[in-house]
């Protein structure tokens, strides 16, 4: 229903089912872009928020591995887990994704590597979970202290 | 427990019957009898919809008028574009570290350039603000 393209990457919000789709394009071959997904160092390099220290306690990205790891900030820490279910050199990893701090939720990730030629890759993420609500708090966790205001913004405005 | 807000906009969304609607009164104010025209539906089950997307602050109902003409809240879906637009722009800039550490690694799947403190040190320099 929902997508906004202002800048290179393309969120998709789906109406019908609980799914959010980023889509973006990189200046590199899909193996290069696969190698910054499965190699742990690489990964701590560019996957944690901003502003937030990222330690990863393991990555074992094959297919039956596991990863998990912490997102350090102001004396907080955030950690995540998850399996991975298929990995395909340079075409696909499809994985879980779990917060720790709520073990019963899951989201099932695919991220697809997608060769455009002249050396691109266009890389697409679908996240899926199993209800609205785990998907809109999920979209809403991304926005960080922005969140609180306009939850509070809206608030006022439900009020009104 | 009460759904947090953009749940209950997405969620009042989820249906065709209401997106539709909120299509219609985007165009201009409706009654609910004018709504139920298009449809296959009795009136109270339009009405069924309007509450749902009532609850969500989507569309409000003027108390004065005589045919209550249900109204669009427009700003409604500014906050959402808002929201949304914000967990775009966290992807943009995860994703522009990784066109960053793609433009320092090397073809052939040799190692990358180190980064400015090693791993798992905090972000490189210039990362943290």
């Amino acid at each position: 229903m929902t997508a906004t393209s202002t800048g290179q990457t393309l969120i998709t919000i789906d109406p019908d089912v609980p799914l959010v789709r980023i889509t973006r394009e990189f200046d590199a071959p899909p193996a290069k872009v696969f190698r910054a997904h499965t190699d742990p160092e690489l990964v701590a390099r560019w996957l944690g928020p901003r502003r937030h220290e990222m330690r990863i306690d393991h990555y074992d990205c094959h297919t039956g591995g596991s990863y998990r790891y912490i997102h350090a900030s102001g004396g907080n820490e955030f950690a995540f887990h998850g399996s991975f279910h298929e990995v395909r050199p340079g075409e696909l990893i499809v994985q879980t994704f779990t917060y720790d701090g709520m073990p019963d939720g899951v989201a099932l990730e695919k991220v697809m590597f997608e060769a455009l030629g002249g050396g691109r890759t266009r890389l697409t993420t679908t996240s899926l979970v199993d209800s609205f609500q785990d998907r809109d708090s999920f979209v809403a966790s991304g926005m960080e202290e922005g969140v609180r205001e306009s939850y509070e913004r809206l608030d006022e405005l439900l009020a009104g | 427990m009460r759904a947090d807000p953009l749940s209950l906009v997405l969620s009042a969304l989820a249906d065709p019957t209401r997106r539709d609607m909120v299509a219609r009164l985007a165009v201009a104010d409706a009654t609910v009898n004018e709504l139920a025209e298009p449809y296959d539906v009795s009136v109270q089950a339009v009405s069924r919809h309007l509450k749902v997307l009532g609850d969500a602050g989507l569309v409000s109902r003027s108390r004065q008028a005589q045919h209550r003409p249900v109204h669009l809240e427009a700003e409604v879906f500014d906050l959402m574009t808002t929201w949304i637009e914000r967990y775009r722009r966290q992807a943009e800039e995860r994703y522009s570290r990784l066109d960053d550490l793609l433009e320092s690694m090397p073809d052939d799947g040799g190692p990358a350039a180190p980064p400015t403190t090693r791993t798992p040190q905090p972000q490189p320099t210039g990362a943290q603000t």
